[in-house]
C-alpha cells in the first residue's frame, strides 16, 4: 500500500506538536519509537488525524501502524472508502 | 539471542534517576497500617492521603469479624474458579446483596476490579462489535477491550458531541455498540456527563456501561454511584465496579437488568479462568456494603472532608484536575523532576499522596494525587492543606 504526497505531508504538519525531538519528520520515521511518544500520545495523535480527514481508524488499526507512511496508506484507504 | 527485556530499558533508565531523587515513589513499602488513613512508612507516623480508602473502612471492626468468621468457617482461599471448583454460599450471597444495593436484576463479582473489567468489556462485545470508549478511560478497561477483538474508537474525553460525530462516521456498520463512560476519572476526579450521553445514547441507539470504580459508595443519594447522582440509572445498560475503594477490601462486579446477563457468567474468560476470591474477602466486602447502606453519614463526612481539602489548595492557588469537589484531588505540576521532588517532600513532612506521571495521566500531566476518606479527621485535612502550601504552592510561586 503506498500513501499519497499530499497526505503524508498533512500528517507531518499534524505530529509536528506531538515531536519534542527536533528530529525531521520524513515518511520512513517511526511515529513511536524515533520520536519518543509514549502510547497515549500516539492515540491522541490518530484522533487529530481523524478528525482532520473526518476518517476513522480504530485502535486496533493504530497497533499495527509504524511509520508515517503506513498511517498515510491506511489514511487514504480510508478517505477513499468514505 | 535478543534479550526479551532490553525492551523496558528506557522504563529502567527512568526508574533509576528516580530513585536517585529519594525513595521509591512508585513501589513504596507501607511497614504497618495503623488505621485507614495512618502507616508507618520509613520509621515515621505518616498520614494516608493517597489510598481510595473513601469510606475508611478497612479497619470497622464488623467488617474484620465477618472476614475472620468467614475464614474460620470457609478456609483461606478457594482454590479455584467458580466454574470449575463452585460457588461458595458466601459468593451467591454477596451477589444478591449487591444487586438490591444497586436495584439491578443481576450481578456477578468478579476476583479483582480490574477482572471485572476485562470480563465485562470481553464478554459483551465480540470481534464483529465496535467499543467506543472514553479517552481517559482507566487502563482496564482498554485492556479488556483489546481482550475482546472489538473494534475500538476513543472519543475526545467527557465529549458527548465527539462521540456523537465517531458514532455517525460508523453508521451502518455490521455488530453492535457499546460505549464506555467512568463515573469519576481516577486521575483527575473529573466526572463523566451522564445525562449528555444518555441524550445521544437515545439518537444513536448502542448500549452504555458505566464504570463507577471510584464513585461507587461515594455519589449519589443512595450511594449508588455517578448515575444515581445524575438520576439517569435506567438508561445505564451495565455497571462496573469494585470493592478495593469504597468497600475495603479486594473484588469487583459487574450488574445490569439485561435477561441474558447470566449468561455471561459462561462467556468472561477473566471470571472463568481464574480463582473466585477468598472467603475472607467476599465476607468483608458483604458487611461493607451493607454499611454503605446502613450509615449514608460516611458519605456526608467524606463530602464534607472533600470540599474542605478542595476549598483548602484552592486558596493555596494550586492548579487542580478539576473544578468540582470529588474525593479525588489532584493537583497539577509544572514537570516530571519537580513532581518528583515535591512528592519526596511530602512524605518526609507526613503524608502520603499519589505520583502520576505520563502516560498513566491524560494530556502529559505530571500530578501529585490526593484521594480523601471520610476517616479523615477535619484536623488531617488542615495538615494536608498546610503541607501542599509548604512544599507545593511556595515551589510553584519561585
Amino acid at each position: 500500500m503506498t500513501a499519497s504526497p499530499e497526505t503524508i505531508d498533512q500528517i507531518c504538519k499534524l505530529l509536528e506538536p506531538f515531536n519534542s525531538t527536533g528530529k525531521a519528520l520524513t515518511s520512513d520515521t517511526e511515529i513511536s519509537a524515533d520520536l519518543n511518544i509514549d502510547s497515549v500520545a500516539v492515540m491522541d495523535f490518530v484522533m487529530e488525524v481523524e478528525d482532520h480527514f473526518d476518517i476513522e481508524i480504530p485502535l486496533n488499526v493504530v497497533s499495527e501502524t509504524h511509520s508515517i507512511s503506513d498511517l498515510a496508506a491506511v489514511v487514504d484507504a480510508r478517505v477513499k472508502k468514505a | 539471542m535478543i534479550d526479551l527485556l532490553d525492551k523496558h530499558k528506557t522504563i529502567a533508565e527512568r526508574h533509576a534517576r528516580m530513585m536517585t531523587m529519594g525513595v521509591n515513589a512508585v513501589g513504596l513499602t507501607n511497614d504497618k497500617i495503623l488505621s485507614p488513613t495512618r502507616a508507618m512508612i520509613n520509621g515515621r507516623e505518616t498520614i494516608l492521603a493517597g489510598t481510595n480508602n473513601y469510606m475508611g473502612i478497612t479497619f470497622d471492626v464488623d467488617c474484620i469479624k465477618a472476614g475472620q468468621e468467614a475464614m474460620a468457617e470457609f478456609g483461606t482461599g478457594t482454590t479455584g474458579s467458580r466454574i470449575a471448583n463452585g460457588s461458595y454460599a458466601l459468593h451467591k450471597e454477596l451477589e444478591a446483596e449487591l444487586a438490591r444495593f444497586l436495584k439491578r436484576k443481576h450481578c456477578i463479582v468478579f476476583t479483582t476490579g480490574y477482572q471485572a473489567n476485562l470480563g465485562m468489556m470481553s464478554g459483551l462485545a465480540g470481534p464483529k462489535d465496535t467499543i467506543f470508549l472514553d479517552a481517559d478511560s482507566h487502563s482496564s478497561i482498554y485492556d479488556g477491550c483489546t481482550l475482546s477483538g472489538a473494534k475500538l474508537v476513543r472519543f475526545r474525553h467527557n465529549d458527548a458531541t465527539d462521540l456523537d460525530k465517531r458514532l455517525t462516521r460508523s453508521e451502518g456498520e455490521e455488530g453492535g455498540r457499546l460505549v464506555v463512560v467512568e463515573g469519576i476519572y481516577s486521575m483527575l476526579g473529573d466526572r463523566a456527563p451522564l445525562a449528555d450521553f444518555v441524550a445521544v445514547k437515545k439518537k444513536h441507539g448502542f448500549q452504555l456501561l458505566a464504570d463507577e470504580a471510584h464513585s461507587f459508595g461515594v455519589l449519589g443519594p443512595h450511594g449508588r454511584g455517578l448515575a444515581d447522582e445524575a438520576g439517569v440509572e435506567d438508561d445505564i445498560d451495565f455497571i462496573v465496579g469494585t470493592f478495593s475503594k469504597s468497600v475495603g477490601a479486594i473484588g469487583g462486579f459487574g450488574a445490569g437488568n439485561h435477561p441474558m446477563f447470566e449468561t455471561l457468567r459462561y462467556a468472561m474468560r477473566p471470571y472463568m479462568f481464574t480463582a473466585s476470591s477468598s472467603p475472607a474477602s467476599i465476607a468483608t466486602s458483604l458487611a461493607a456494603i451493607r454499611k454503605l447502606a446502613a450509615e449514608p453519614e460516611r458519605r456526608d463526612r467524606l463530602r464534607a472532608n472533600s470540599a474542605r481539602l478542595f476549598a483548602g489548595f484552592k486558596g493555596l492557588g494550586l492548579d487542580m484536575g478539576c473544578d468540582m469537589v470529588s474525593p479525588v484531588i489532584a493537583v497539577k505540576c509544572a514537570d516530571e523532576v519537580s513532581t518528583i521532588g515535591m512528592w519526596n517532600a511530602l512524605l518526609e513532612a507526613g503524608v502520603y499522596v499519589n505520583i502520576a506521571l505520563p502516560p498513566g495521566t491524560p494530556n502529559k500531566l505530571c500530578l501529585l494525587r490526593c484521594s480523601v476518606s471520610a476517616a479523615h479527621s477535619f484536623d488531617d485535612i488542615d495538615k494536608i492543606i498546610a503541607l501542599f502550601g509548604k512544599v507545593v504552592a511556595s515551589r510553584a510561586a519561585a
